[in-house]
């Protein structure tokens, strides 16, 4: 039974009507994933999700922590293939949560490796990627082992691998979800001047609004599982973004509203994370949902029933 | 050097009090020397014996050297075969296991008839024996690959044989390493073996036979001396592929910096 996608909350065409032109970069219709383990028993991870991405668009995925989305990134990448709907869209590379540096490579060998898994030789892998490995601020730790490297600069040379595979579309999965606040901070700045630098399409994948809202052009918000695509938001902010900018608060909190988490509780509780809030987000979910309302589309029915926010004024403010 | 040292004497300490216990055992126990030789007299015969020794030690370190390298590399390309395809998996694991359960003696005579006095039937021996852990140990090293490894290599739009070379392989390379110190071990006993199944001409006839031969005729000290030759040579191998490990597999300092 095709449902139809969620409504959007603002009109899809505002913000990229150059590029609607062209074909999208990613289509992704109605599709539905669910795993298996030895014994039968059954996770429904993704069920009914729409998302479509234009090219050069930076669109960003938070959802509470197990709802799908590394799933999703998997299914775009055709790692696995749907148990139902289509996708659509240029071809994928993924860079995985974690960075999955290969410790018998050194650095400089670990970004080559998309070259080489493509079939370059190994001093022709080098040549190329080592611009690139400057470029990232990498330039001196060309010959270290992964573990000489800080938790930032794996990311980077893991990025600068995603890179190099040359494959149009981005799927990056909570990149910086393993660093520390502050390495994370000037790891967002670093990778909003990278996109600045060399545009790319990007589905970011974070459990970090305000990251979401920093980095995207528009921010996909993700129910529990299984994950759909709950309320979609616009952040029509010119680059580079301050973190400070009142603008980015106000749509970190309304990220934050759809998600069903009550932004000024969440916002105190740090660095505006779903992780963080997961074991409190969980219960705020089911509150929001209202009385003894389960996992039933609490969050959706919060933001959809206007609670607080009313859907054209999200993105055109 | 203090921490070589440190590595080292333990072991020092224990051979020094089993050979002391040992001694006065048979000293003052009144065991018959031609039961069980006193230290001081298998040290004795090493001392006179050295030169006969060591003849007879080169000839059964080549065989053990060369039939690890044979095994090393029939195991190697059956652990890849089997670790890429199920049906071979299928095909090969249990005769593999099976053939550890087979005397040797059973089809030795069929080697010598096929191979002559040389030294391959007896390499192909010690291979026969090596050959299991170093399957094992590899396959299982293939099997252990992060599997998020390989998806990176998909996703890198690698193909298979070159995923295996850049990913799996070297991520392998320890647990094989590791096979192939078992089978070091492993292939000395094996060495025996060879040299006491099969028909062999020559001055020397190696440790093993040297060995039967003296049990044989009472010479027993000299064959415990010979049996020590024999005891230091695996302890020498499994260390210095130890050492080889730590050149090949830098990253793995899985015993931060013990060799075993
Ligand atoms: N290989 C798997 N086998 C079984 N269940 C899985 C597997 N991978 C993920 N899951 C389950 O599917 C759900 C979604 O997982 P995932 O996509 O990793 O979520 P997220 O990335 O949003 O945290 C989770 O509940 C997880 O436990
Ligand atoms: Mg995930």
């Amino acid at each position: 039974m095709p449902a139809p996608p969620p409504s959007r909350l603002s009109a899809p065409s505002e913000r990229s009507s150059g590029a609607s032109a062209s074909a999208p970069a990613l289509e992704v219709e109605r599709i539905a994933h669910t795993y298996r383990d030895r014994s039968g028993r059954e996770v429904r991870a993704l069920e009914n999700l729409w998302l479509t991405v234009s090219k050069g668009e930076v669109v960003a995925l938070v959802g509470p922590s197990g709802c799908g989305k590394s799933t999703l990134l998997k299914l775009i990448c055709q790692l696995t293939s749907p148990d139902a709907g289509t996708l659509r869209g240029e071809p994928a590379v993924l860079m995985f949560q974690r960075d999955l540096l290969l410790p018998w490579l050194h650095a400089l060998d670990n970004a080559a490796l998309a070259l080489r898994a493509a079939g370059r030789s190994r001093g022709s892998a080098r040549a190329a990627a080592r611009p690139l490995f400057a470029e990232l601020g990498l330039d001196g730790f060309e010959q270290a082992r992964p573990d000489e490297l800080s938790g930032g600069m794996r990311q980077r040379v893991a990025f600068a691998r995603t890179l190099l595979s040359g494959k149009p579309l981005l799927c990056l999965d909570e990149p910086f979800g393993a660093l520390d606040a502050i390495t994370r901070m000037q790891m967002q700045s670093w990778l909003e001047a990278a996109l600045l630098h060399r545009p790319r399409t990007v589905v970011l994948v974070t459990h970090d609004v305000e990251e979401a809202v920093l980095l995207a052009d528009r921010v996909a918000v993700l129910s529990p599982r299984p994950g759909t695509v709950l309320a979609e938001l616009e952040i029509p902010l010119a680059r580079p973004r301050a973190r400070t900018d009142p603008l980015v608060a106000e749509l970190r909190e309304r990220a934050l509203r759809a998600l069903g988490l009550d932004a000024a509780r969440a916002g105190a509780t740090g660095t505006a994370g779903i992780a963080g809030a997961a074991g409190a987000g969980t219960a705020g979910v089911a509150g929001a949902a209202g009385a003894g309302g389960e996992r039933s589309p609490g969050p959706a029915a919060s933001v959809r029933g206007g609670g607080g926010v009313h859907p054209a004024g999200l993105a055109r403010r | 050097m203090r921490r070589r040292a440190a590595y080292v004497l333990p072991a020092v300490a224990l051979a020094t009090a089993v050979v002391v216990a040992w001694e006065l055992y048979v000293d003052l126990g009144g065991v018959d020397p031609f039961l069980l030789p006193a230290p001081h007299s298998v040290a004795g015969e090493l001392w006179n014996s050295g030169g006969y020794l060591w003849q007879n030690f080169t000839v059964t370190a080549e065989e053990v050297l060369l039939g690890l390298a044979l095994s090393l590399a029939v195991g190697f390309v059956a652990a890849v075969v089997i670790h890429l395809s199920p049906l071979a998996r299928r095909a090969i694991y249990p005769h593999a296991v099976g053939s550890q359960a087979v005397p040797i003696a059973v089809f030795a005579p069929m080697l010598a008839f096929w191979w002559g006095f040389g030294i391959f039937p007896k390499l192909v021996v010690i291979a026969l024996i090596c050959f299991f852990p170093i399957v094992v140990t590899t396959v299982d090293a293939l099997a252990a690959v992060d599997p998020e490894q390989l998806d990176l290599m998909r996703t890198l739009d690698a193909p298979r044989l070159r995923a295996f070379r850049l990913a799996e392989l070297p991520s392998a390379l320890p647990g094989a390493l590791s096979g192939a110190r078992i089978a070091l071990a492993v292939g000395v006993i094996g060495a025996y073996i060879a040299e006491s199944q099969t028909p062999t001409s020559g001055t020397y006839t190696g440790l093993g036979r040297e060995i039967n031969a003296d049990l044989a005729s009472d010479s027993t000290a000299r064959a415990y001396a010979a049996a020590l030759v024999l005891f230091l040579f695996a302890i020498a191998c499994f260390y210095s592929l130890g050492l080889v490990e730590r050149r090949l597999a830098p990253w793995t300092r899985r015993h931060r910096g013990e060799l075993h």
